[in-house]
């Protein structure tokens, strides 16, 4: 069998199955990983997906982020295990001191769900190796707390580093600084964004595209990205 | 002769109150909406509104040192994000088993 990755499921966690979905889609095997249980079972790379774990209590990530799931997955993350978090697990990321800022609640105050485009920015990450530097691509989005900020010297960092994975194109939907839509660790094996790429991963199920009403599956290219950097 | 009151009601509890804030420099949407809704109740002076989070944090018996410490720990890395938020205040407050103040 080829690749195990992990995919955790916290109380609240809505897109583990499509995350683990995602996963089997892109020619791996699918791990389910609950977050009371500190074992990552040796898996190769984990996925914490999206969702409202302890229903955003206190802050979105903020409980989730001490489960004994997490302190495994922090240790195993500084020792290079790739990690993606999607959306709430973003939050957690963030939350974990993982990926360095935080989300507040979107700057026009309300829930939005739109196929969202960005930009990649940075293809040397354990999860973006599939793209070409500044290729757009199409994945859903649906957050209420999706705004990113930092203190401007974090933010003047990663952009020098080249930390900063993803952009948000045509239309900033939440008021994140720099219209930064994910960024990675220094390692390049964490890397976390607000938009669903497990969404966008099978041809009659992702957003509309020029080839037809839900072609799009860019979000693919996550998970065959993690892949092929486990390979190597 | 006068009755005693059961040990429990006379047992003070103490409370650590702790207060967070968004930061300033951050935007804070809620306090946004609350100071929008404001003037549709005819209350039109409030050119800002910030909310924050408040805390009570109980402990059995007296809010000593050690638990003055532990809440401000409790603060500094549960109850708030310091990227996003400030601790303004923990401050032990003392609370009567009764649930009323001023018995005991």
């Amino acid at each position: 069998m080829g690749a195990r990755i992990g995919v955790v499921t916290f109380p609240g966690s809505l897109d583990d199955r499509d995350a683990l979905r995602a996963v089997r889609l892109a020619g791996a095997e699918p791990v389910t990983l609950w977050h009371a249980d500190a074992d990552l079972h040796d898996v190769d790379a984990v996925v914490l997906p999206g969702g409202f774990s302890y229903g955003d209590y206190l802050r979105a990530g903020a409980i989730s982020r001490f489960a004994p799931v997490m302190d495994t997955l922090v240790d195993a993350a500084k020792g290079g295990l790739p990690v993606l978090g999607v959306c709430n697990g973003f939050q957690i990321l963030c939350e974990s001191h993982l990926l360095p800022g935080a989300m507040i609640k979107n700057n026009h105050r309300t829930f939005i769900c739109r196929d969202q485009v960005l930009s990649v920015e940075n293809t040397t990450t354990a999860w973006t190796s599939a793209f070409t530097t500044g290729q757009r691509i199409t994945i859903p989005l649906k957050n209420q707390d999706g705004q990113y900020v930092a203190d401007e010297r974090t933010l003047d960092e990663l952009e020098a580093e080249g930390r900063v994975v993803f952009r948000y194109q045509d239309w900033n939907p939440n008021g994140s600084r720099r219209d930064i839509a994910g960024v990675t660790n220094v390692g390049g094996n964490v890397v976390g964004l607000m938009p669903h790429p497990e969404h966008a991963t099978e041809p009659g199920f992702g957003p509309d595209t020029a080839k037809g009403p839900r072609a799009g599956v860019d979000g693919l290219g996550f998970f065959t990205s993690v892949l092929s950097a486990l390979v190597r | 002769m006068i009755h005693s009151a059961p040990a429990t009601t006379l047992a003070a509890m103490g409370t650590v109150v702790v207060d967070v804030m968004p930061k300033p420099e951050i935007l804070d949407p809620q306090g946004k909406a609350v100071r929008s809704a404001l003037p549709r109740l005819g209350l039109d002076g409030f050119i800002e509104v910030r909310q924050g989070k408040r805390f009570e944090l109980t402990v059995e018996g007296e809010v000593t040192d050690e638990v003055l410490a532990q809440a401000r720990r409790a603060a500094e890395t549960l109850l708030s994000n310091p990227i996003i938020e400030d601790v303004v205040a923990v401050t032990a407050v003392k609370r009567c088993a009764c649930g009323e103040g001023g018995c005991c």
